[in-house]
Parts: structure tokens; sequence; C-alpha cells
């Protein structure tokens, strides 16, 4: 603010800062304005910069040091090295319970909702009669979250009177006993969160239709059936989509949490601990027994191995995402 | 009829016109299955709200039910195990603040990001985008420890003061909005002299609208169905919201499928209410997230 007047453009500083603009008057004024832009754009930005301080780095560098202590709110802070990370890796045989159950779940889930969501959208973006109703649809059950749904599938998944194994028995199939089956609990949550598979398919139709037309028609006329279109044109041309939708949906996998706490009796982790997800384990360490330090490197943990897959991710994308215009 | 409107062009091109024809059929055969198999769930939870408990039990189970017990609402809402008026109410206040937070502070942070070049502004996008991939879990526990030496616990503060700093998301919505705004206004506008704080308040908030409503739909859902907050956080049976008093009741009154579903549906209504008026809303907000990834 200082810098609005004509005096600060007489400072030393400024006029030593002039050789890269130029020595002549009006140059100088022009780096006043500079300067009174950068002021205003932060000071546009603070709120998000004091979040993100007070909020996110702070927090976790206080973390990344509790993860070596014995913190469990009460006690002192005493730092004893590496035992937390021993404990994980060699005592606690619920960390990899939870570790595995995780990776079950974001391996099956992460393809089947992509491929749902992209073969969804594919079928919807075909000139056919009442596509808007379709679409609003497909895409209601995106937006139901919270309780009230996990109540709603705990009833659908019933094994006697749910609606899943009513329909599995007209086709003569004998429904699993689903979420009081150690077997079946995963493929359960699994199977709500295709329900939900609309928001992906609205993203993917939103990117469909930016694929040029023409490329249609010249396929077309050069014999090229639609299966073929889709696996030669619109499959390459979403492929960004795909790529973004799979880190963030493997990120998301990795975090399962509410469901299970909810649909297995307050985070007891279902039947043989079947339900024990890794967020669900730190939930139970940080605030049921408040082992806050064990918590925090739990935390650590899955922070590594998420960027660790996400830059897998990433150096795995340069070989299969195509971006229109070039590399990026 | 195609015979005669293609009657020009080679037989091979209107033959695969027909054949588009059937394949559409059977698209649109097979969109309508899914669209009764993703319904058929919304309706069994009204189906089941409205049955008495005798017909919930009953094997196999009924589609329509025999009998329309409305009154089930009635019981759930004001069952003694629950209160449901005060858990609404308090959802509503922190829901209110919630979405105040999050519009102004995004938009106006989003604003930085978008129509003023700053030195380092680049670097601290990155940064917001970054933000993105942490998991919740990493900050939350030391926001845990914060918010109690803060002596936050048991109130609504931890809910309602985060999102003032805007999230990262929000920003990133926002500001694909604001780029597609000429500065051509913003030029005019400063050359008449206006700040930037007075440009975002009388030229770009109004432009933005569509942004700002897609906005406070996602931060009013977000809030509606925030769970975890709560369950960290309150304590008292007198602050809870909706969605632990929901979980509450599943406790009190587990099995009595009636009363859940009643509730559940009573939760999720105005979730689905919202949906149904504002749709183009919600699709806004995705083909921001599409057109810019693409």
């Amino acid at each position: 603010m200082k810098t609005k007047t004509g005096r600060s453009a007489l400072r030393p500083s400024v006029s030593s800062r002039g050789h890269y603009t130029g020595q002549s008057a009006p140059r100088k004024r022009w780096l006043t304005i500079e300067r009174k832009e950068t002021m205003q754009g932060l000071l546009f930005v603070s709120p998000w910069l004091v979040g993100f301080l007070c909020f996110a780095l702070g927090p976790m560098l206080f973390s990344l040091y509790a993860s070596f202590t014995n913190y469990n709110i009460t006690s002192r802070m005493d730092f004893i090295g590496l035992s937390n990370y021993e404990r994980m890796l060699t005592i606690d045989s619920l960390f990899w319970i939870s570790l595995y159950n995780t990776l079950y779940y974001v391996a099956f889930m992460v393809p089947l909702t992509t491929a749902g969501a992209v073969i969804l959208a594919s079928l919807l973006n075909q000139t056919i009669p009442g596509k808007r109703i379709f679409r609003t649809v497909y895409y209601l059950p995106a937006v139901l979250s919270g309780v009230g749904v996990y109540l709603l599938w705990m009833q659908l998944l019933s094994p006697s009177t749910g609606l899943v194994n009513t329909v599995l028995g007209w086709f003569g199939v004998d429904g699993p006993a689903w979420l009081f089956d150690p077997d079946w609990t995963k493929p359960a949550l699994i199977l709500m969160k295709l329900w939900g598979v609309g928001s992906g398919m609205l993203l993917y139709l939103a990117s469909m239709q930016g694929v040029p037309k023409q490329l249609y028609e010249s396929a077309e006329l050069d014999g090229a059936g639609p299966l073929r279109r889709f696996f030669t044109i619109t499959l390459p041309m979403i492929t960004p989509i795909i790529f973004f939708d799979i880190v963030t949906s493997t990120i998301g996998g990795f975090q399962v949490f509410q469901e299970a706490y909810v649909m297995s009796e307050s985070g007891d982790g279902g039947p043989q601990n079947s339900l024990v997800f890794y967020n669900l384990h730190m939930w139970n360490k940080a605030f049921e027994v408040f082992d806050m330090g064990y918590a925090t490197a739990m935390a650590w943990v899955l922070f590594t191995f998420i960027m660790v897959l996400t830059l897998i991710n990433l150096w795995l994308g340069k070989r299969w995402v195509y971006y229109e215009g070039g590399d990026r | 009829m195609s015979g005669r409107v293609y009657a020009g062009k080679p037989a091979r091109l209107s033959g695969r016109r027909s054949r588009n024809r059937t394949a559409n059929l059977l698209v649109f055969l097979i969109l309508t299955a899914g669209a009764v198999i993703i319904l058929s769930p919304v309706w069994w939870m009204f189906a089941t709200s409205v049955k008495s408990m005798q017909e919930i039990m009953q094997y196999p189970p009924t589609f329509i039910p025999e009998e329309f017990h409305f009154k089930n609402y009635v019981e759930a809402w004001t069952s003694p195990a629950a209160n449901f008026t005060l858990w609404l109410v308090n959802t509503l206040i922190i829901t209110v603040f919630v979405v105040i937070g999050s519009v102004l502070s995004n938009s106006f942070v989003a604003y930085g990001f978008a129509k003023i070049r700053f030195k380092g502004r680049d670097v601290l996008f990155a940064v917001v985008l970054a933000t993105m991939m942490i998991p919740g879990f990493v900050t939350m526990i030391p926001q845990y420890i914060l918010f109690s030496k803060l002596q936050w616990m048991n109130s609504y503060l931890p809910l309602i003061v985060p999102p003032f700093f805007a999230s990262a998301f929000y920003i990133f919505l926002l500001r694909q909005f604001y780029m597609t705004i000429s500065t051509e206004i913003i030029e005019a506008a400063k050359i008449d002299g206006a700040s930037h704080l007075r440009i975002w308040s009388r030229i770009m908030l109004p432009l933005a609208k569509p942004a700002i409503a897609t906005i406070t739909i996602f931060s009013f859902n977000g809030a509606w169905n925030d769970f975890l907050g709560p369950l960290l956080y309150v304590n008292d049976e007198a602050l809870y919201t909706l969605q632990i008093g929901l979980q509450t009741f599943k406790g009190t009154n587990d099995t009595q499928w009636h009363y859940l579903m009643a509730a559940s549906l009573l939760v999720l209504l105005p979730v689905i209410l919202l949906f149904f008026f504002f749709q183009r809303y919600f699709i806004e907000g995705m083909d921001l997230t599409a057109g810019t990834k693409g």
C-alpha cells in the first residue's frame, strides 16, 4: 500500500532495481503498479494461504514430528525414534490386515467404477430419446451420500429379505450373506460404490462431447463400426479424463472409511476384521485409544504410499494418455 | 421411408443407417434396464418406509406395499429415542455458516488466482492443486489436536471456521470459471479507477452467478452429509447433527427397518429436491472439471 504514493518511486531500492525495466520515469511507475498488483494478489489469496499454513502444512509438520514420539494427548511428547514405525511393521497384525483389505478394495473398486462410468457415458453419448432423463436418473445416486445411504444398503443387502438377494433368487442364485460373511463384506461395499457410478459418468460424458464430430464422420465413411469408433476415437480422446479419474479415485479408495464405520456397528471392523480398512484402523488408534503418535505414523505411511502410487500413475500415464496438441 | 430419403446415396450407407437405428434401440433398451436397476433401491427405500414390520419380515418380500403406513414417518421423526427436530436445526445452523464461508472465501481467493497477475502466483496455484492429493486423515489427527488445544471441542467451530479459509477444489472450479470471463472488462474497470476489491464484488460476483450456485450446492451437500466432522468434534447429544443422529437412531432402533428407512429418506430429501431443481449446476461443476483436464 505504501507504494501507492509517488514518493516510493524515488526510493533507492526501487531505482536500483530499475535497471531491468529501464531508467525512464514511466517505467518506474510501471514497477510500482506491478508491486501493487502483487500486494493485492497476495491479499486475495491470503485466506487460502492462512488456511493452508494453519490447517494443512502446520498440522502436517507437527504430525511428522509426533510420529516419532509416544504422544497420547495428555502425555509429554517423548521422542522414541522409529519405534512407532517398527511396531507397525512387525507387531501390529491388524496393520497388515487393514492394508490387505484396503488394497483389495482399491484393486476392484477403481477398475470397476472406471469401466462402468466409461461404458455408461458412451451409451448415453448416442442419439437416443430421453437422454436428459437417463442422465438425471444415473446421476441421482451419486449425489446421495451419508448415513442414510449406508442404512439403505444395509437393508438392500439383508440376507433373507433384502432386495439384492431377492432379485438374485429370481435367477436361481442363492445370494451370499453380504455384510455378515467375511468373504462378501468388501464386494458389498464395492457394489454400493458402483451404484454411485454416475458422477464419473457425467465427467466422461462432458469430455466425450468435446471430441470433434468430423473424426467420427470420416471414420464412418471409412467403414468403421460403432465398436471400432469407440476404441480408436472415443477412448484415446478421453484418456486424460480416464487418467484423472483413476488417480483421484485411487486416492479416494485408499481413504475408504465412513461406509465401513457405519455398516460395521460403529467401527468394530465387521466379521473377522474383514472391514478393517487402513483409515478405520487409524481412526481407532487415534480416537478410541488416543495413541496419537502411532496414528500419525500410520498417516504418514499412507501419505507416502499414496504419493509413490500417484508418481507411478503419472509415470505410467505418459505411456497411454493421449494429449491432443502434443506433449504436456 | 429411409429408402426414399437416402435414394441418392449408395446402398451400403443406407443399410448402415437402419443398422444404426437397431443399435440405438438396443442402447435404449440397455439404458432403460439400467435405469430400473439404479432407481430400484430408492423405490425399495420408500416401500420399506411405509410397510408394517410384519410385512417387512414377510418372505418373499413385497415390491408394492400391501398397506401404506405413512404414520411411520411421524413415529420415526418423533421417536423418544431421537430428537430429529433439534438435530435438523443444528444441521441447518452449521450448513448456513459453511455455505457462506465457502462462497465468500473461495470466490475471493479464486479471483486472485484467475485475474491478478503477481509474482509467485503460479507456484502457489500449483500448491493449491497439490493439496488436493493430501489424504484427509493426514491432516485430521493434528487438526484434532490443534482444535482441542484451542478449546474448540464440543462446539461447531471446527466445522464452520475452516470453510472460511477456502478449499482447493472450489478454488479450482471457480478459477476455471473466472478464466472464461474476458479480461477486457477488468482492464476497462481498472482504467475507470476501480480497485480489485470493487471489481470482484461489483463485476465478477454477478457474472459468476452460475459457478457460485454450483459452489453453494456442493458445499450445502458437503455440510449436510458431513458425518466425520461432527463425529469427531461433537459429543453432546444436544449438539448432534442429522447424520450423527441417524447413526444413533440406528443403534437404538436396530432392525426396525420401517423407521430407519423413513428417517433416512427424510434426511436425504433436501438433497434429492435440490438435485431435481438445480440439476444444471451439478452438471456445470462436472463440465468445468472435465473441460480443463482434457
